[in-house]
């Protein structure tokens, strides 16, 4: 600050003002920011993509030196190594994509549509504790997985359900359907209810209101609330962790990039299975960025 | 259904002209009722057996001495009970330095990721070439799959081929082993100061994967605040610093108060971010880690559940401070 006050003072005789200068620094500031921001997030992601083209020898010798050759990038060889099955000695990653998407699909299908149901009549129907269920929605939001985790894997071993992608999906299930609830409450709420009744007198049933009315209305809202489940289960890791790790042929691809990490798989590899998880949740989240930054922001969505 | 409700329908209309409206409104209502509950018993249902169930079950699970080994053929209803479980797990030395832990890290990953999420609203909140795709990129690390962000910031922090150490060794800083180092003593003017090394790694990585997150909500709050106030402020000379906090900030009082309690609980329940970046070595083991050690690593289920109640037990105060807030925030 004095280096500038002592720059501009002598030739106009006039000090900066406070605000003058707050207004210079933070407007400097702000691009600072935004470049820092912008590497932060930007550069885990370009350096991942970049390491898994990166021959491992290369990377031992100079690690600064991480930017693939145009011919590391057109081999593939990390990504072969991966996707290649089992049996011809890669590490299967076309199995744990198909489970993956079995799980996730199925996952999103079953919550969308039963949270639905339940979204629609906390959010318009009278009925008897609906109150209680609008509250017990959001504690068993906030309610921490890992204590309902200890005796699933119990119910789960038990039942054997513990080798089955069901159990996953169940779980899965169960896990987002208070915050898909919430979300489409919070949307449904906001359609006004005239349209609904302008539908009733026409003669339309509730569910005909429901499937006529609300549910176009309310398509982006629904849109969001699929994608997001979609993508916590694509992500999850803990349960999948502990319903899945003896059986092999059953895993996501968490599991199966976890199993990645030991000193018998060179890193470069590593990173390319991380690429293959990331890759469609990118995808996803770019096509449908606008839902899902506006229904986040009205469900409060968990992580 | 539809049928019952149309034959109360006719019957109060015969019975007496003046009774009919409150009648068929009475059967309208209840007609709805029927619906609403056939239409939530889906969620309940499956809510109720895999959260409300279990949580129960855990607490039952707590008092019992159960062995990972013995599962298939426990008996469950045994009524064999006592507070062994609770004793073995709060016995240890280790238990208060897992509590203080995760207290640290809980305080500080919420706190630094709102304050990273507000730095970042603050910064893209005017609108410039660009900042849709900026404002989309800072989402990366709140959607990407846990697995690969933890891996990759594993690879970035390692001594001998991550990227961080080699810059860190062009400007002459010996290699640091961010990930696995428990303390490091700094020396400061002759002052000793011990530094956590891994623990501030794991919640600068609990900063960076959640900041975007309160970034949304304190974005959407300061593009819905109304722009004459801070105009008005500005007119009466206030520099923009002055603005933000005597103008911006009261206003934002709820938004952040809400978003403290979440993150601070979401937080506390967190596992996989700590259990994949160090497994809870070099002083970062917190609950969560603690009970998946109970157990996977020494299959003792009980221990496990008696640690899980533990946690549940601190989350229902936090929880219980949480309503009384949110409820007193709505009533105002």
């Amino acid at each position: 600050m004095t280096a500038i006050q002592s720059t501009v003072n002598p030739p106009t005789k006039r000090r900066m003002t406070r605000a003058e200068f707050e207004d210079k620094f933070f407007g400097a500031l702000k691009w600072i920011s935004i470049a820092f921001f912008l590497i932060i997030t930007a550069f885990p992601l370009f350096y991942m993509i970049a390491l898994s083209f990166k021959p491992l020898s290369e990377l031992l010798r100079d690690p600064g030196d991480f930017l693939p050759s145009w011919r590391d990038i057109t081999g593939m060889t990390t990504y072969r190594e991966v996707l290649r099955p089992r049996s011809q000695g890669g590490q299967g990653f076309g199995i744990y994509i198909r489970n993956s998407f079995t799980v996730a699909m199925t996952a999103t299908i079953l919550t969308t549509v039963i949270a639905i149901f339940g979204a629609y009549a906390t959010a318009r129907l009278k009925f008897a504790g609906r109150k209680a269920m609008t509250w017990g929605i959001l504690v068993v939001y906030l309610f921490p997985g890992i204590v309902i985790a200890i005796p699933l894997f119990v119910v789960f071993t038990r039942l054997s359900l513990r080798d089955s992608l069901w159990g996953l999906v169940i779980v899965y299930v169960a896990q987002t359907i208070p915050v898909a609830l919430y979300m489409l409450r919070s949307y449904f709420i906001t359609i006004p209810v005239e349209l609904e009744e302008a539908g009733l007198i026409d003669g339309l049933g509730r569910m005909g209101v429901v499937r006529r009315v609300t549910l176009p209305l309310s398509a982006p809202a629904i849109a969001a609330v699929a994608l997001f489940v979609f993508m916590i289960a694509w992500n999850e890791f803990l349960f999948a962790l502990l319903f899945l790790s003896a059986e092999p042929e059953l895993w996501t691809l968490s599991l199966g990039v976890n199993q990645l990490d030991t000193t018998e798989v060179p890193k470069t590899v590593l990173m390319a299975g991380s690429v293959i998880i990331t890759v469609p949740v990118i995808i996803l989240f770019f096509a449908a960025e606008r839902f899902l930054t506006e229904g986040l922001t009205a469900g409060g969505v968990k992580g | 259904m539809a049928d019952q409700g149309r034959s109360s329908i006719t019957t109060s209309t015969d019975t007496r002209k003046s009774i009919a409206p409150s009648g068929s409104r009475l059967s309208l209502q209840r007609r709805e009722a029927r619906l609403a509950w056939l239409l939530v018993a889906p969620a309940i249902l499956i809510v109720m057996g895999l959260v409300v169930i279990p949580v129960l079950w855990n607490l039952a699970m707590s008092f019992q001495r159960i062995r990972l080994i013995e599962l298939q053929s426990f008996n469950f209803l045994s009524t064999d009970v006592s507070l062994e479980n609770f004793r073995r797990v709060t016995g240890l030395s280790r238990f208060w330095e897992v509590a203080r832990t995760t207290v640290a890290y809980t305080f500080f990953g919420t706190v630094l990721s709102i304050g990273m999420g507000m730095w970042a609203a603050l910064v893209v909140k005017k609108a410039f070439i660009g900042r849709s795709a900026v404002r989309g990129l800072m989402l990366f690390p709140y959607v990407a799959p846990v697995i690969a962000v933890t891996f990759v910031w594993k690879i970035m922090l390692n001594p001998s081929f991550g990227v961080t150490n080699h810059w860190l060794e062009a400007l002459g800083v010996q290699p640091i082993d961010f990930l696995g180092r428990r303390d490091f003593v700094l020396s400061i003017f002759g002052w000793e100061v011990t530094a956590p090394v891994a623990l501030a790694a794991v919640i600068a990585f609990e900063a960076w994967r959640y900041f975007p997150f309160a970034f949304l909500f304190i974005l959407a709050r300061l593009q819905a605040l109304p722009a004459e106030l801070d105009e008005a402020a500005k007119v009466d000379g206030a520099t923009l610093s002055q603005r933000f906090f005597y103008v911006t900030l009261p206003q934002m009082r709820g938004v952040l108060s809400v978003l403290f309690l979440l993150r601070f609980i979401w937080t506390f329940n967190k596992f996989d971010d700590v259990q994949l970046l160090t497994g809870g070595a070099a002083g970062t083991e917190v609950i969560t880690v603690s009970i998946v050690d109970w157990l996977q690593g020494r299959s003792d289920v009980g221990s496990a559940a008696a640690l899980g109640v533990i946690l549940a037990l601190i989350l229902v105060v936090l929880l219980f401070v949480y309503f009384k807030w949110f409820f007193e925030e709505e009533t105002e």
